[in-house]
């Protein structure tokens, strides 16, 4: 019998695993896919919000502003590849523009440091490669860059380095009461926990709905992005934002922490909840606002496109409620800043769910923070480093040649507590396969690997 | 002299290309891709050259210092001619932005070649039903393959007219091997959860699309030079080849830096590369032997119009016995024209019977001893 069960081990899920792993409870974090953040957790624009632009007073607000915090110290302890890039909000037509003052006003009541307009010649100096036409911007300094997939597993290692019950490959297709616990149904077997939290994305609001509740409906929204070659990467330095309205952030360019452009996202409802197709629209929408925004990288090559879905409600807020006579709480509508939230959600749900009943005893020893593997261009890596090649001459065999991913990193990829178990799940940990040849160079090589192919 | 090879093994793409035909220019042989690869490495290795492999060039500490990673150490290595030969690559998927869902089962040729030839054992890799994009020489390659490691090719698309390979290949593939060719056809789509399971087709005059079913989808050819170094040492690119600009030497933007073989003219065959890299070889032992001659003031040849690259790209004007130049055409035409023009002036003209895209045709340089040094970009254009 558990004391807690997480239902969904995507970013919110697995932090919520590391900070209850605190305490001491047995925990299960349940996944229905074959490892840690396979959701929208893994499709996102990879930007570690301020909240800058959330509605003052919403929980969302909130709990951006405090994740931001949390997981910008984390971050260098867990080494989660980060960097404090900043944003400019550009204005491109004289509506826009009018807008700027707001959004400031709106940036110091959500207390983001640094906020301040900056004039046409001041932006075209630090971007020279804007497009033409912008008539001003706001910056926010402390809006950055972050890896989404190292974020989720390191939340993840640390959980089961403390005692969490990973369980990978398990869906769970209905709960039943059972007295003073409840039963998780899961075709294969029963999963009995006192407690359960219900971080489920995609599938929140059905899941929901097992528990008697409908106050929010989930409707995916798509966002599609594109990837743009690392040769890109000097002609940007903060993230480019556009004018936000109701509906969605807009189409931004942004560097990335492995060394690439991102452009996007889209913003298309839709019914499907597993749909993530990328489409001809989409893409060329993309790479019309690319034009306008940034044109010189529109004349790059195209590394990757990829598209995420956002857990949308009717509602304008997160809907986090705890029901305390069920021992249920539920961190639905995450939308698009769960990310940034994550560590902040994991905060204020366990404080609401110590409130209502759960007993929340520290355990004695300090968790130990694991660190996960630097990746991409973030931090040093095997192949820049003389002694651990000398240590391990796996470390200095590269393989993905694109990202300079060695054999090492691979092989320790697919061990330790938190393995890769497909070709995704490499990229997720190593960045192999996912450079400019798209696998045309080290495909066979890095499949050969998976399969266990030792020393190639 | 030092080769730096950063695959298992020094060849290049020849060691998978399991058909024969190389080797006939450079060693007067008829050889298979992957004995044609051994050869050229024993010749070099026998010459007394130094060839590292597993090792890689990640980048530059200042020009002509290599810094350079290997199962052997992390090291900088300088050197005082510095030859880029890092090949050209097939644009993948995402480059060519095709839409839809992202499956498994999705791969270009070379990939395709290195499961079936080189890492075997793959096969469940590359499914039972495949469609090959592209109808180039390599896409014929990949038919090979394919059928190599028992998967039906169910057809080859190319957006343009008509193949672009020899008529006894297209022939061969059509009769012996049966594989449909539709032309005039783009991969608008690709659908499948987990694996490829149909591909959509348009018809690119009319936008009419249909569904097809198949488990593997092969990119093929549209090759891009991989000048990541190129660009890393700040040389200057051609934006038609997409490699570093080169003259017929394979002297580039940077004093002691020269590009040879697919990296400045994507792609070649084998031997043809072999043979013009012969000459850059020479121009290097000169540079040895005196480098500190400024490389004279060159001329940019830049490709207009109905072509999309010309190389060389850079010229020294005066040259009274330059040899040909290599020419892509954009589309299939029957009785074209080569125009060259410099300053305003057409300085020659040569007819080509045909023009194929994705093929070279060559064009006399006899031209290069009439420009004149103060009157600009020699500029190419094809009519008719």
């Amino acid at each position: 019998m558990y004391d807690v069960a997480i239902i969904g081990a995507g970013v919110v899920g697995c932090a919520l695993a590391r900070h209850l792993a605190r305490f001491r409870l047995h925990c299960a974090l349940v996944e229905r896919a074959n490892d840690v953040g396979t959701g929208t957790s893994k499709a996102n624009t990879a930007i570690l919000h301020t909240g800058f632009d959330t509605e003052p007073g919403t929980l969302e607000s909130a709990l951006v502003r405090r994740g931001h915090q949390l997981l910008g110290m984390h971050a260098h302890r867990a080494g989660i590849a980060l960097e404090r890039v900043g944003a400019l909000l550009v204005a491109w037509t004289p509506p826009q523009a009018d807008e700027l003052d707001s959004i400031v006003d709106k940036a110091r009541r959500n207390r983001c440091r640094g906020a301040r307009r900056v004039a046409e010649d001041e932006l075209y100096r630090r971007e020279p490669h804007l497009g033409p036409g912008a008539l001003g911007a706001v910056e926010i300094p402390d809006e950055s860059i972050i890896c989404p997939w190292s974020t989720t597993i390191a939340f993840a290692l640390e959980a089961v380095g403390a005692g969490v019950d990973l369980r990978l490959g398990t869906t769970v297709t209905g709960v039943r009461p059972g007295g003073d616990h409840w039963e998780l149904l899961t075709g294969t077997e029963v999963i009995r926990a006192r407690w359960v939290v219900n971080a489920a994305g995609l599938a929140g609001d059905l899941v929901d709905r097992w528990f008697g509740h409908g106050d929010f409906s989930i409707t995916p929204r798509k966002g599609q992005l594109i990837v743009f070659d690392k040769l890109a990467r000097p002609l940007l330095h903060s993230i480019l934002l556009p004018v936000p309205t109701p509906r969605s952030k807009g189409v931004l360019v942004a560097p990335t922490v492995y060394g690439n452009l991102l452009l996007g996202p889209t913003a298309e409802d839709q019914d499907d909840r597993t749909d993530v197709a990328t489409t001809g629209d989409g893409l060329a929408s993309l790479l019309a606002a690319a034009q306008r925004i940034l044109p010189a990288v529109a004349a790059e090559e195209v590394t990757a496109t990829y598209a995420g879905l956002r857990a949308a409600t009717e509602h304008r807020d997160y809907q986090i409620s705890v029901h305390p006579e069920q021992r249920y709480a539920c961190i639905g509508g995450i939308r698009s800043t769960g990310l940034s939230s994550s560590m902040a959600i994991a905060e204020h749900v366990t404080e609401q769910l110590g409130a209502a009943g759960l007993s929340l005893e520290d355990r004695d020893e300090e968790p130990a923070v694991p660190r996960v593997p630097p990746l991409g261009e973030s931090r040093p890596r095997p192949y820049q480093q003389p002694e651990l090649v000398a240590a391990d001459p796996a470390y200095g065999h590269i393989l993905c040649f694109c990202e300079r991913v060695s054999e090492g990193e691979i092989r320790d990829a697919l061990a330790g507590p938190l393995p890769a178990r497909d070709l995704g799940g490499i990229r997720r940990r190593t960045r192999a396969t996912n450079g400019r040849c798209q696998a045309f160079y080290c495909g066979a090589s890095v499949a050969a690997l998976l399969r266990g192919e030792v020393g190639s | 002299m030092l080769v730096v090879e950063r695959e298992e093994e020094a060849g290049g793409v020849p060691r998978h290309c399991a058909h024969t035909g190389f080797g006939v220019r450079d060693l007067r042989r008829v050889l298979s891709g992957p004995r044609y690869a051994r050869r050229i490495v024993d010749l070099t290795e026998r010459a007394g050259v130094e060839v590292s492999t597993r090792t890689m060039v990640t980048g530059w500490a200042s020009p002509r210092v290599a810094e350079i990673t290997g199962p052997a150490g992390v090291e900088r290595v300088g050197a005082t001619a510095v030859v880029l030969a890092t090949g050209a690559r097939e644009r993948p998927r995402a480059a060519r932005l095709v839409p839809g869902d992202r499956p498994a089962g999705v791969l270009t040729t070379g990939e395709l070649q290195q499961l079936v030839h080189v890492r075997r054992g793959a096969a469940e890799a590359i499914g039972r039903r495949a469609v090959v994009v592209g109808a180039e020489h390599v896409s014929y390659s990949a038919l090979l393959t394919l059928r190599r490691a028992g998967v039906r090719p169910i057809g080859m698309i190319t957006s343009l007219e008509r193949h672009q390979t020899v008529g006894l290949f297209a022939l061969a593939a059509a009769t012996a091997l049966r594989v449909p060719l539709w032309t005039g056809t783009s991969l608008s789509a690709i659908r499948g959860r987990g694996r490829v399971s149909q591909v959509e087709l348009a018809e690119v005059s009319s936008g009419r699309t249909r569904t097809i079913d198949a488990d593997t989808v092969v990119f093929s050819g549209d090759w891009i030079p991989d000048h990541e170094l190129a660009r890393a040492g700040g040389l200057k690119i051609d934006p038609g080849t997409r490699g570093p600009a080169a003259d017929l030497l394979g002297r580039t933007s940077g004093a002691g830096i020269f590009a040879a073989g697919n990296l400045v003219h994507p792609v070649e065959p084998a031997d043809v590369v072999a043979c013009r890299a012969a000459r850059v070889g020479l121009a290097v032992a000169d540079w040895l032997r005196a480098g500190t001659d400024p490389v004279p003031a060159r001329l940019r040849v830049v490709a207009t119009d109905g072509l999309l690259w010309v190389f060389p790209n850079l010229v020294a004007p005066g040259a009274a016995d330059h040899g040909p130049f290599a020419i892509r055409s954009r589309e299939h035409r029957h009785g074209a024209t080569v125009v060259v023009e410099q300053g305003g002036q057409v300085v020659a003209r040569h007819r080509l019977r045909r023009a194929v895209p994705n093929r070279t045709q060559e064009i006399p340089g006899t031209w290069v001893g009439a420009l004149d040094p103060q009157a600009g970009a020699v500029l190419l254009r094809i009519e008719g």
